[in-house]
């Protein structure tokens, strides 16, 4: 049972990892010009750094930091919480956005001389934005201040999506503002009833008191119904291809990779922070086969896309549904359960870099071949090595072949699948490995062809270095030592306890 | 006889009944002004659940702010409704829908009456606190906006800002710098000018009254705002004044100004008074004034830009 504790030593920096992005986004804002692109990729580094102090910090401690705001406690005050999996999280989104804010600078960089534009301050307000509100998604500990954060997030990450201006890009962030905004509603609903039920938001002091009645089962109903809208289950994905590749690649990187993560993360902390206590199993099996349900249907619906963007976009379906398959394979606190919550955790990180790497990859491919038509790919990986290269490596992750994180994930999947029994979810696991090998050999089949590819623009091997960076990442995620799975279970709920 | 039960459930009935007529009024316009109507009923049935400063804000946005959004909004669909086809659902999809809708509010319904008669409510220890050590200020609502969840509300400002540049950032990219187009025509009528000479020094009067009195009673920078906000919106369909470039320094200071205060003063609480977001007791009230005072310019200054929307061409109305 998680308890309730004043601060902790380094609980400072919980605040300032939200603070420093909300600077930036003021100041970028105010000073707009060149002082945007400035001041996102001048805090960067110290966000990163303290994303790594906060990592540190958990681990030394070896329980979670803890920091009240104002010094008042919950329920009247709101209080920030770094456990194993936010600190965990909180390094891969500093990472990750550092990469993007990076390769982005060829596109949205404000040369001198030039003034502001509205894609640049765009970018530049948005990305810090988006860093923003995933910071407080995983430190917060109070769900009304975690609606803040996602109406942060939405905010966002929508006019990312039409940072270009096309028609069709127009009407895909318009759908995505609406799949979003009713997510917003349903979670903000849930989090009412809670209140009126229970006179607390905070998320420790409700798993304490939380019991099996209508008005918790109607609750978790809203606020898990506005998340999967949220995030993109399937069928509640129809927002997202249209979404993820109308946007500029660097941001294509970050919605794709990490801003569906945090609407998921909250769904982790819903039904394993907050209501554990209703051991709610059928929900479990329920969310399992709604995952299993996405990795098919993503997979096949990517197997059929002639436009590379979209191939990826759908391939994001398919891989958010492998992470539902968390919920039966940790729910509760069995053995096994142990394991299903690494493999969840491993398949959060090996996507968010692998799929980064993948569209950083399909922007410099379709900038320097003029279309990411699939089917004119002819001999595009003699004229664009290392960008083939970065899909490739992103492919062995995203199918689950060895050494990866993405075999890691799928492994430990089915070893907790075994363990409990639940050979059912096995089936999803592998057949929707095959199918994604299937997607990947689309892709790099007709570049490795015989064929002139006709460059409209010369590679650019810096910002191919940069996808090719992450994609090694999510590679080496293969080589995690066992200390990673014990850090991770730093302030879990239930951990490894008697079975009920 | 008590009649209040009467005008309460007459109430009830109103609401829901401009609820359905927005939902099935046959041209936008005619939706527009119920829905209107329907913030306003809905600001009445607040007064009478005894919550003054939801019925405030639910009057300013719900039933001011969105209704010039929508017809703003509105407007510009005319313009353009040669470009958009509307497609029209189909039965099955709105009876889906409906029945959707139908299912939610039954167990919203059944549930909110499910619960424990007298709601656990942390109000009675936010006003409390209020009255003691807590914040110095004798409206408990206040107190919790400006201490209790100054966290939330400090965030839910920047919020504000990143929809002002969402706005912004679905315009032409030659418009970029250039300010939004004007509300209004060229001439407009004398109603409207009278109206817009009169009105906004008595509404700035108001406004900066709610916002002073929100410390102790019903109001606060929300709905002082708010009401500020309208008298500019006011000015600016006479065309006595026009909406700022949107790259104008002032504009884009006064914007941040609300949580830039607020965070600087969060982050000085870690050092004055041992806390982020902390206010030294002796200082609380003053503090708390001075912020509000900011948000007040960045929410009366927000609302208006969000409505004016993204810069527009020279001549593109």
């Amino acid at each position: 049972m998680m308890e309730l504790a004043a601060n902790t030593p380094a609980g400072s920096l919980l605040v300032l990892a939200i603070l420093l992005p909300v600077v930036g986004i003021l100041l970028a804002f105010a000073l707009g010009g060149r002082s945007a692109e400035r001041i996102a990729l001048g805090l960067a580094p110290l966000s990163l750094a303290l994303a790594v102090a906060i990592a540190t910090a958990v681990a030394r401690a070896g329980k979670p930091v803890t920091y009240m705001i104002g010094g008042l406690q919950p329920p009247l005050g709101i209080s920030l919480r770094a456990d194993g999996l936010s600190a965990t999280m909180l390094v891969a989104v500093a990472v990750i956005m550092i990469a993007a804010m990076l390769y982005a600078r060829a596109k949205f960089g404000v040369p001198e001389g030039s003034g502001e534009s509205r894609s640049a301050l765009t970018f530049w307000v948005m990305v810090q934005a988006v860093w923003g509100g995933l910071a407080m998604i995983v430190l917060s500990s109070d769900l009304f201040n975690l609606y803040v954060a996602l109406e942060v997030l939405t905010f966002a990450a929508v006019p990312l999506v039409c940072i270009e201006g096309r028609p069709e890009a127009l009407v895909a962030a318009l759908r995505y503002l609406i799949f979003a905004l009713f997510g917003s509603i349903c979670y903000l609903l849930g989090v009412a009833l809670f209140y009126g039920a229970y006179g607390t938001m905070d998320i420790i002091l409700l798993s304490q008191q939380v019991e099996a009645k209508p008005v918790v089962w109607v609750a978790a109903a809203l606020m898990t119904t506005g998340l999967l809208a949220k995030t993109a289950l399937f069928p509640l994905h129809l927002w997202l291809p249209s979404a993820h590749s109308n946007a500029p690649a660097a941001a294509s990187a970050v919605l794709s990779g990490l801003v569906v993560k945090g609407s998921f993360f909250l769904l982790l902390r819903l039904w394993f922070y907050v209501l554990p206590a209703l051991q709610a199993e059928d929900v479990m099996r329920i969310l399992g086969a709604l995952g299993s349900v996405a990795i098919l249907g993503g997979s096949a619906l990517a197997l059929m896309q002639a436009r590379l963007k979209l191939l990826i976009a759908y391939s994001t379906v398919a891989q958010i549904g492998y992470l539902f398959l968390v919920f039966p394979l940790a729910a509760g606190a069995h053995e096994w359960s142990h394991i299903g919550w690494g493999a969840g955790v491993m398949q959060i990180l090996a996507h968010a870099f692998a799929k980064a790497a993948m569209f950083m990859s399909a922007g410099l491919l379709a900038e320097s071949l003029g279309h990411d038509q699939i089917a004119r790919l002819n001999g595009a990986a003699r004229a664009l090595p290392l960008t083939f290269l970065t899909l490739a490596i992103s492919s062995v992750s995203l199918v689950g072949l060895p050494p990866s994180g993405g075999f890691v994930a799928k492994w430990l999947m089915l070893q907790a699948a075994v363990a409990s029994g639940q050979w059912i979810w096995s089936a999803p696991i592998l057949i929707g490995g095959l199918m994604a090998a299937g997607y990947a050999y689309r892709i790099l089949t007709p570049a490795l062809r015989h064929g002139e590819a006709l460059l409209k623009r010369p590679a650019q091997p810096r910002r191919e270095a940069i996808a090719l960076a992450l994609a090694l990442v999510a590679l080496g995620l293969g080589f995690t030592p066992e200390s990673f799975y014990d850090f991770i279970e730093i302030g879990r709920p239930l951990t490894m306890g008697p079975s009920p | 006889m008590n009649v209040q039960p009467f005008l309460d459930i007459s109430l009830a009935a109103l609401v829901i009944g401009v609820a359905l007529f927005t939902i099935i009024a046959k041209d936008e316009f005619s939706a527009v002004v119920a829905y209107v109507a329907y913030g306003i009923f809905l600001a009445i049935v607040w007064v009478r659940l005894y919550a003054p400063d939801v019925a405030l804000t639910e009057a300013a946005v719900g039933g001011g702010v969105t209704g010039v959004l929508l017809v703003m909004a509105g407007k510009r669909l005319d313009v353009s409704a040669t470009m958009v086809v509307a497609k029209k659902p189909s039965v099955a999809f709105s009876a889906f829908v409906a029945a959707c809708s139908i299912l939610l509010a039954g167990s919203l319904a059944a549930v909110i009456l499910s619960l424990p008669d007298a709601a656990p409510s942390l109000a009675p220890q936010a006003a409390a606190a209020a009255q003691g050590p807590g914040a110095g200020l004798g409206n408990p609502i206040t107190a919790v906006l400006m201490s209790y969840r100054s966290f939330d509300t400090m965030l839910e400002k920047v919020v504000l800002i990143l929809a002002v540049v969402g706005v912004w950032s679905v315009g032409a990219d030659e418009a970029w710098g250039a300010a939004p187009a004007p509300f209004g025509p060229a001439t407009p009528s004398d109603a409207l000018l009278f109206l817009a000479k009169t009105l906004p020094p008595i509404g700035g009067l108001i406004g900066v009254h709610i916002f002073w009195t929100g410390a102790d009673e019903p109001g606060g920078a929300f709905q002082g705002g708010a009401l500020l906000a309208a008298m500019w919106m006011v000015a600016m369909m006479a065309r006595l004044a026009d909406p700022p470039p949107i790259n104008s320094r002032w504009l884009r200071l006064a914007l941040i100004s609300g949580p830039a205060v607020f965070l600087a003063i969060g982050v000085a609480g870690a050092m004055l008074a041992g806390h982020f977001f902390a206010y030294p007791s002796a200082l609380a009230k003053p503090l708390i004034l001075f912020i509000e005072t900011f948000m007040l310019l960045s929410i009366a200054v927000a609302l208006p830009m969000l409505v004016a929307g993204p810069a527009a061409r020279k001549g593109v109305r």
